[in-house]
């Protein structure tokens, strides 16, 4: 299970205050906090308080690799700010996102492919939110299709089948857990299929307890990358332990007390 | 027609193992041993080239069991009272690449050697080779608690590989390891879950998991090899897809469980088909040795010098030493 933090994300008011501020330190340390959770990459996201996002993005980028040695996720709806973001990236990165959308795509893929990146793609288009599975199965098609023709390894794609928040669209959870079982399916070698995990308990009152409820769920599926909050203790544990049950690690009776893999 | 060979790559790696400390090092050792660093099952230089071949080690006893058959006790008849002259020879003579100490004397039931002597006699021994050792216990976990911490001080900053940790007796054996500088060779009965079980306990205690090698169980050829040599196998193949609790070198006992076979001990008049008694005991545990290299095996615990050059053989044919 690939685990990309969430933390660093101009969403969280600490952040925010942290960028405007340019206190790398606050950075570097929920960075050194997250890794040592168990994260295996980290988002990182300017938020909407940035004045210009690609310099910050750029910014957070170098103070977050001076800190830890992990692959980053960059985090903009904007092909501008993602540039930024890449080109300060010392390793290989993972773009965050693309959608399905024609002017997306044309904008996204050609930068993962210059930078050899990994890209996260999310299942919906210009028409919006696919409403079901197999609505989300053909955007996803889409996608696969664009990347290989553009010379990027599908094992390079991380297919987002789209969480929605429990509260607000019920029936959506199920749909896209549906979806991960047929992107699976899609292309040789498989894409990775990954969640925005905390989207699911947005809103709800429960929210460490249906992140991983439904994490669990997605992996049994076949989900095998997720940004989410490491720091969330009882989550990561039940990553750890999801993994057991799918042997995919080694059981031990303290198994939870060993550092994750 | 090409035939084009399928490579596997793994995101795990095996920790790298060092026995023996140099004097730059804090040791006193001319030659020290590096085992373990594969990024593939064994002997796939293809898949990912193993940066350290497998090593063989000579038991050396301070008390040699009645039962030992004459085949083994006769070419080493010069040296079984002495661990010292023995381990010479085990080096100088039958080349072996490290030497591993057992300390069966202390044992209640045994000599009941007090703790000082078994000391006495790592210091003996450390003083005669130029090669790392490792040294085990006698297996009664109060007696042992007595004898490893000054065996360890004894031996402190020479880094030798100190064993066994098991579940129930582990405690002591770590802190006199951390305090003085050696590595833990821990055991499990032949189960991948308790040996996982094992190493985070020894871990949760400040030992690094580079500063562990696993035993996991003692079998030979046609009394449990198999179910040894599965284990073995797992144990690899969890640390290849990168589960640090099972990513370190295997180190096996072949002499003590091959010379326990029928074939190696039965007469020739009792069992004429079976052939020469002399080449059964010595073949019985290369044989075992061989199947454990191919299991993963990094390093092979022998005894008789013929066993030990059958080994070295075998090894130099699976890793030519450019590979090395």
């Amino acid at each position: 299970m690939f685990v990309i933090g969430e933390r660093i994300n101009g969403m969280f008011r600490a952040v925010a205050r942290a960028i405007q501020q340019r206190d790398g330190a606050a950075i570097a340390d929920l960075s050194r906090k997250q890794v040592a959770a168990g994260a295996h990459a980290l988002d990182i996201n300017t938020g909407p308080t940035a004045d210009d996002p690609a310099e910050v993005m750029a910014w957070l980028v170098q103070v977050v690799q001076e800190a830890v040695d992990v692959p980053l996720s960059i985090d903009s709806p904007r092909p501008p700010v993602l540039a930024a973001g890449l080109r300060a990236c010392r390793r290989p990165a993972i773009i965050n996102s693309t959608t399905g959308a024609q002017s997306k795509l044309d904008a996204i893929v050609p930068l993962a492919v210059e930078y050899r990146a990994g890209l996260i793609a999310l299942t919906n288009d210009e028409r919006g939110i696919p409403r079901n599975a197999a609505a989300r199965a053909e955007i996803a098609l889409t996608i696969v299709a664009r990347a290989m023709e553009a010379g990027l390894p599908t094992d390079q794609l991380y297919l987002d089948p789209l969480v929605l928040p429990v509260n607000a669209a019920q029936d959506q959870c199920e749909e896209a857990l549906e979806a991960i079982a047929t992107f699976r399916t899609l292309c040789e070698p498989a894409p990775h299929i990954l969640l925005g995990l905390s989207n699911v308990s947005q809103g709800t009152a429960n929210r460490s307890l249906i992140n991983r409820t439904y994490l669990a769920m997605a992996m049994a599926l076949g989900c095998d990358a997720a940004i989410l909050d490491p720091l969330d203790k009882d989550l990561m544990d039940t990553i750890r332990t999801a993994r057991i049950l799918l042997n995919q690690e080694i059981y031990a009776e303290s198994y939870l007390q060993s550092k994750p893999a | 027609m090409p035939v084009e060979l399928v490579r596997e790559t793994s995101p795990g790696r095996i920790f790298t193992v060092t026995i023996g400390a140099s004097a730059a090092e804090g040791g006193t050792r001319a030659k020290t041993i590096t085992v373990g660093g594969h990024g593939a099952l064994p002997f796939l230089p293809g898949d990912a080239p193993s940066p350290h071949r497998p090593v063989v080690a000579m038991e050396v006893m301070d008390a040699v069991p009645a039962e030992w058959p004459d085949v083994l006790r006769e070419p080493l008849a010069d040296v079984l009272d002495s661990p010292a002259d023995w381990a010479r020879k085990a080096v100088e003579v039958y080349g072996a690449d490290l030497v591993c100490l057992r300390l069966f004397g202390p044992h209640p039931d045994w000599k009941d050697t007090p703790p000082d002597a078994a000391a006495a006699t790592v210091r003996a021994v450390l003083d005669a080779v130029p090669v790392p050792l490792i040294i085990l216990g006698c297996g009664h976990a109060e007696k042992d608690n007595d004898v490893w911490p000054r065996v360890t001080e004894t031996a402190k900053g020479e880094r030798c590989l100190v064993g066994v940790a098991v579940p129930e007796n582990y405690k002591t054996l770590v802190v006199a390891c951390l305090a003085d500088g050696h590595s833990i060779l821990a055991e499990s009965p032949i189960d991948v879950n308790i040996q996982k079980q094992l190493n985070i306990l020894i871990t949760e205690m400040g030992l690094a998991p580079d500063r562990i090698v696993l035993h996991p169980g003692n079998a030979s050829l046609g009394y449990g090899l198999e179910y040894e040599y599965s284990i073995m196998e797992r144990i690899r193949l969890a640390g290849l897809q990168g589960d640090k609790m099972l990513s370190q070198p295997v180190l096996t006992i072949v002499g003590e469980e091959a010379w326990k076979a029928k074939e190696a001990r039965l007469s020739e008049t009792a069992m004429p088909p079976w052939g020469a008694l002399a080449s059964r005991g010595p073949a019985w545990e290369a044989g075992t040795a061989a199947a454990f290299l191919h299991a993963g095996a990094d390093i092979v615990v022998l005894l008789h010098p013929d066993a030990v050059a059958a080994t070295k053989r075998t090894i130099a044919g699976l890793a030519p030493a450019a590979s090395a």
